[in-house]
């Protein structure tokens, strides 16, 4: 045992040296043993508010999954003798413009939501992914063009973006997943592509390729794997950010359109003054849901961050 | 001309590279071979060439540029192999032992699994479970202690000596028929060397591969390889069979390295370190590269560069490049001493 102390100079080395201190130094094999991504998952479930906001995150799920069982009322079922009704028994949070039940309607724009949230969130970081990862890999020209298009994207306003791309292809599901997946991807690329640079120059690399390793197979196998855990993380704060653009585009009429509910255009009412100032009921709701989802997966991202990434501040 | 040739014919080899200051001839046409089974230590000071030699063997030399001769490996040009073609020949054919055991290994992946993909990376018909047996097998053919639950174990759990058997089990995977052993014991502690050279010869026994040793340590050379390549600023200035070449040298350099070392079964007073330092690649001294650091440098080696020529009349082929070889065998007991 000549050397118990491997240089410092990963996040996971840290990570796995952090084990070997906290159990024991014994020579023989431990039966206990804690790959990198279990010790990750300890350090989570240590962060408070981590925890918090995925129990609030997993109840909202819940919620979108369960939304038939939970809401009794339809949420399309437009009464017009009921308009605008404040809460009572039977309409919980009361009823809209068009006597549709509110209750019903949050619910329900939860799945939308999500849906959009997480299937934007996970196109962008693919993507971003790969050409991170390419980019850095390859390097030269092609390093050029891809990141050069990607500083392209990140120097746009990406909601004028977006709005240009839902009025040429017209509102609908799955063009806001388009483009929001298509303003978000360069943050995941600049992020894979650091990585892969700081670990192309390892000498483990150096050693896979002598061994006979392909390009593909050192993305898959080394670079991508040593990228995970912050392209999770960045994932996370994305799901954050589509829920946010979610709801902006469809306020805006631009996302999901009437008579499906998605919380955004649920606060298309809140737009006169009246509503706001005498019918919180409308627009409440909706409003506090966006928050506690987006927090929730904040917190989460947070909390991620600081399980991958032992070195960062804010780890107790 | 398979049977023929030796396995690995290096000619004239050139390699070169560009920086701020000019071009740097890192290796300025070196030539050796090596025959099927055999050990050849490369010695040589930092900056010889010898490492550049070895990476350009596997077509990895980084930003260098190569700047002539050729590579052979079993009859085939490498140098003109396609990126597949060369793929295959790496990690199966021909293997490389790193000299950092620390950097080499991937951190976050048990060492098992390093020595499974490695074999799946030349075999992708192998089974996850065929694999797993082999790789178990191979730890233990190395030493290993408790083979099979040290698959299980990240490199931070093992120790210098244990990751460099992990390594040796790794190079040894395919059953290459070259191993390149870079400074393999360099980074490990003294204790441990001698272990790891044990173990490169018990591997290099069971997989029959001809080995390149590349070293400094002309104790490792001495103690492991059948032949010696001695290398200066980029050239190969003296080879011949290990006895040979340490018993009754035949240029300057040699000497010089052989008279620096420590030695415990002669009675030495002083040790006597070669005067000067290695020149620089950038702008080489004309004639012998070696005639400002020579005792017995003259007109002639500071105009006309030597080139490698048979010495000695013994069986063994025995080269060196100086033009005044002879001197030196006139008094081989006062400077090998």
């Amino acid at each position: 045992m000549s050397d118990l102390r491997p240089s410092l100079d990963t996040p996971e080395v840290a990570a796995a040296e952090e084990v070997v201190a906290a159990e024991t130094t014994g020579t023989a094999p431990r039966s206990r043993r804690r790959s990198p991504a279990a010790m990750a998952v300890r350090r989570f479930r240590r962060n408070k508010i981590a925890v918090f906001g995925a129990v609030v995150l997993l109840l909202i799920v819940l919620l979108a999954v369960f939304a038939p069982l939970i809401a009794q009322q339809s949420p399309t079922a437009v009464d017009l003798g009921e308009i605008r009704q404040p809460p009572s028994s039977e309409h919980w949070l009361g009823t809209d413009a068009s006597g549709r039940d509110v209750f019903a309607r949050v619910v329900y724009a939860a799945r939308v939501s999500l849906l959009v949230g997480i299937v934007a969130a996970l196109l962008a970081v693919l993507f971003g992914t790969i050409v991170g990862a390419v980019a850095g890999l390859f390097g030269g020209w092609l390093d050029t063009v891809l990141m050069r298009t990607a500083d392209m994207m990140l120097s746009f306003p990406p909601i004028v973006i977006i709005i240009v791309l839902a009025g040429i292809l017209g509102p609908s599901i799955p063009i806001l997943i388009l483009s929001i997946a298509v303003t978000t991807w360069p943050t995941t690329a600049r992020l894979v592509r650091g990585v892969t640079l700081a670990v192309r120059e390892r000498e483990y690399l150096h050693a896979a390729r002598v061994a006979g390793a392909s390009r593909g197979w050192l993305l898959r196998k080394h670079i991508v794997p040593a990228a995970m855990g912050q392209i999770v993380v960045v994932g996370t704060i994305a799901v954050a950010g589509a829920i946010l653009s979610e709801a902006v585009l469809s306020f805006l009429g631009l996302g999901v359109q009437p008579p499906q509910a998605s919380w955004g255009n649920m606060l298309n009412d809140a737009q006169s003054l009246t509503v706001i100032q005498s019918m919180p009921w409308l627009w409440l709701p909706p409003g506090l849901a966006i928050a506690a989802t987006v927090l929730s997966v904040n917190f989460v991202g947070d909390g991620l961050r600081d399980a991958v990434d032992p070195r960062q501040s804010g780890r107790s | 001309m398979e049977n023929t040739e030796p396995l690995l014919v290096i000619d004239e080899l050139a390699v070169e590279f560009r920086t701020d200051e000019g071009v740097v001839k890192a290796v300025d046409g070196a030539s050796f071979t090596i025959d099927r089974g055999e050990i050849v230590g490369v010695v040589g000071e930092s900056g010889s060439g010898k490492s550049v030699t070895a990476m350009s063997i596997l077509g990895l030399v980084k930003s260098g540029r190569r700047a002539g001769g050729t590579i052979r490996f079993r009859g085939r040009d490498l140098g003109e192999l396609a990126g597949k073609e060369l793929r295959t020949i790496r990690g199966a054919e021909i293997a490389m032992i790193f000299q950092d055991p620390m950097t080499a290994l991937n951190p976050v992946v048990t060492v098992g699994k390093q020595i499974v993909e490695a074999l799946r990376l030349h075999d992708r018909k192998l089974s996850k479970d065929a694999a797993r047996d082999r790789a178990i097998e191979l730890l233990a053919l190395v030493g290993m202690p408790d083979a099979a639950a040290r698959f299980k174990q990240y490199p931070h759990e093992f120790s210098g000596g244990m990751r460099q058997r992990a390594m040796i089990a790794m190079a040894i995977a395919n059953g290459p028929s070259l191993l390149i052993a870079d400074e393999p014991t360099t980074a490990l502690d003294v204790t441990i060397q001698a272990q790891v050279l044990d173990l490169l010869r018990v591997a290099q026994q069971e997989t029959q591969a001809a080995t390149l040793l590349i070293t400094h340590d002309l104790g490792v050379v001495a103690e492991l390889a059948d032949r010696v390549v001695v290398m200066y600023a980029g050239r190969v200035v003296e080879q011949g069979d290990v006895t040979t070449v340490f018993t009754a040298p035949r240029h300057p350099y040699t000497v010089g390295l052989l008279e620096s070392l420590p030695r415990l079964d002669r009675d030495v007073d002083e040790l006597h370190p070669i005067p000067g330092s290695p020149p620089s690649l950038l702008a080489p001294p004309p004639g012998c590269p070696f005639h400002p650091r020579c005792p017995l440098a003259r007109d002639r080696c500071r105009t006309e560069r030597p080139e490698l020529r048979v010495v000695g009349n013994g069986t063994a082929v025995h080269r060196t490049a100086c033009h005044f070889a002879e001197e030196l065998a006139a008094v081989p007991t006062e400077v090998t001493r």
